[in-house]
């Protein structure tokens, strides 16, 4: 039985946006903190810190899950996905990111990663997800700059242009 | 905002679980999906000197039915138990609940006995638990035990779980075909904790109200029938009954007003389900 003693740090092998990763933790450390500080991922933004503003949400094992609240040692073994695996190239933008952009989703984008990241979720899961069901999915996330609207609108159009792509010749 | 530090151990097998548990003492704690316990850890209102997670045993990870029972091991997350197919035929009071408790984000990892070992006197699942007749089973390295889920809540965030024992699963009865169910909630925002929530049953034995948020732990009291003369007095009384609560989101007497109109309004749909 795996006893790890507080005051060292240890081993936790896990996926990380499709790459099988090493990285070292004490038990106390967060997985916001673990991807951010350690591995140097700064995508995923920090708020609250008690699973309440919804910044920080990846997801773990194809599901979203608040980083804030996921201890370092929870995920050895497990797939997580940060906003960095939304595109494989930094100078593009994935589809949702851009229809972001076009509706003006975004403002100072401190929650953003966070919500793309719980969006990216609900496309793949429920690709005929409409309004109620983003918001359902936004409840999970504070944003003081936009007033929601036009994150649902640009949600809308990524869903809309997404079932677009899957009929073809349509 | 950061965990003070604790030994980790990630137990191969029930027993080695509950060895670890017995040798921390009061210091140890089991972890599950920690969507309770690590807000705890952050704000360090708890600080337990060792964790044991309990997510590897496979063994606790099952949605079972017996007979009129449904049995939810330790380590089932609420989105699972959500995703059940048989939840809207056989818990239909869950799949009302399930909307308010948390968020899509926290239910993805929380578990059902976490939320019921955590014990917040305005959560979903121990209100649930306790009007649908429930139970606990309950494990230490010497003995196994099952209460029911009226003696588990014993107050404030407190249960009856005694040092070395942990929740291995939580037992809801069958939801009885022809019975109504309803769930409600007011909270400041969706996903906070509620203010108060309300739980109807509407069976053969009448109508029953559960309230959460109001008292120290969740309550259940029996009501005349919507159309009798004492139904407003009864409901009156129990508004007054309660302990209830004074912070922040709201007075004691504004938390007695949502007994009296979201409980009428609980009741009322869980009767109208019933017909």
């Amino acid at each position: 039985m795996p006893r790890m003693n507080a005051a060292r740090r240890h081993v936790i092998d896990f996926t990380l946006n499709g790459q099988k990763v090493r990285a070292e933790a004490e038990n106390r450390m967060l997985l916001s903190d673990l991807l951010r500080h350690e591995i140097g991922l700064t995508g995923t933004h920090v708020g609250c810190e008690h699973g309440v503003c919804g910044a920080c949400t990846v997801q773990i094992d194809g599901k979203p899950a608040r980083a804030c609240l996921t201890l370092a040692q929870q995920v050895r073994g497990s797939d997580v996905r940060t906003v960095e695996a939304l595109t494989p190239d930094p100078a593009e933008l994935s589809p949702l990111q851009a229809a972001f952009r076009r509706h003006h989703g975004l403002q100072c984008g401190f929650c953003t990663p966070g919500i793309l990241m719980s969006l990216d979720v609900l496309l793949r899961e429920q690709p005929n997800a409409g309004r109620e069901e983003i918001r359902d999915y936004l409840s999970g996330h504070l944003c003081r700059c936009t007033g929601y609207a036009t994150i649902v609108e640009a949600a809308i159009a990524a869903a809309e242009e997404q079932r677009k792509e899957e009929i073809p010749n349509a | 905002m950061k965990p003070a530090s604790f030994d980790f151990i990630c137990p191969d097998t029930l027993d080695e679980a509950l060895s670890a548990l017995s040798e921390a003492g009061g210091d140890g704690r089991i972890i599950a999906g920690g969507q309770s316990l690590v807000p705890m850890l952050n704000m360090r209102l708890a600080r337990p000197s060792v964790l044991i997670d309990i997510m590897r045993l496979e063994a606790l990870r099952r949605i079972e039915m017996s007979g009129d029972e449904i049995t939810v091991g330790a380590g089932v997350r609420q989105a699972e138990l959500e995703a059940w197919p048989n939840l809207l035929r056989d818990l239909p009071l869950l799949t009302a609940a399930f909307p308010w408790i948390g968020h899509v984000q926290t239910r993805a990892r929380g578990t059902v006995c976490g939320s019921v070992a955590h014990a917040d006197p305005s959560a979903e699942l121990p209100l649930s638990l306790v009007i649908l007749g429930g139970a606990v089973s309950l494990r230490s390295r010497k003995q196994k035990r099952k209460v029911t889920a009226d003696d588990f809540f014993i107050g404030m965030m407190a249960t009856d779980l005694a040092e070395g024992e942990m929740i291995e699963a939580v037992h809801f009865p069958k939801a009885v075909p022809g019975s109504g169910y309803a769930f409600r909630e007011i909270g400041r925002r969706h996903g906070d904790f509620a203010i108060v929530a309300c739980a109807a049953v509407a069976d053969d034995n009448g109508l029953r109200l559960g309230i959460a948020g109001v008292d120290d732990r969740p309550r259940v009291f029996p009501l005349p029938a919507l159309d009798d003369d004492q139904f407003d007095d009864a409901l009156n009384d129990i508004a007054w009954s309660l302990n209830a609560r004074e912070d922040l989101h709201a007075s004691a007497r504004y938390r007695r007003e949502l007994v009296r109109n979201l409980g009428r309004e609980t009741l009322k749909e869980a009767s109208r389900c019933r017909a």
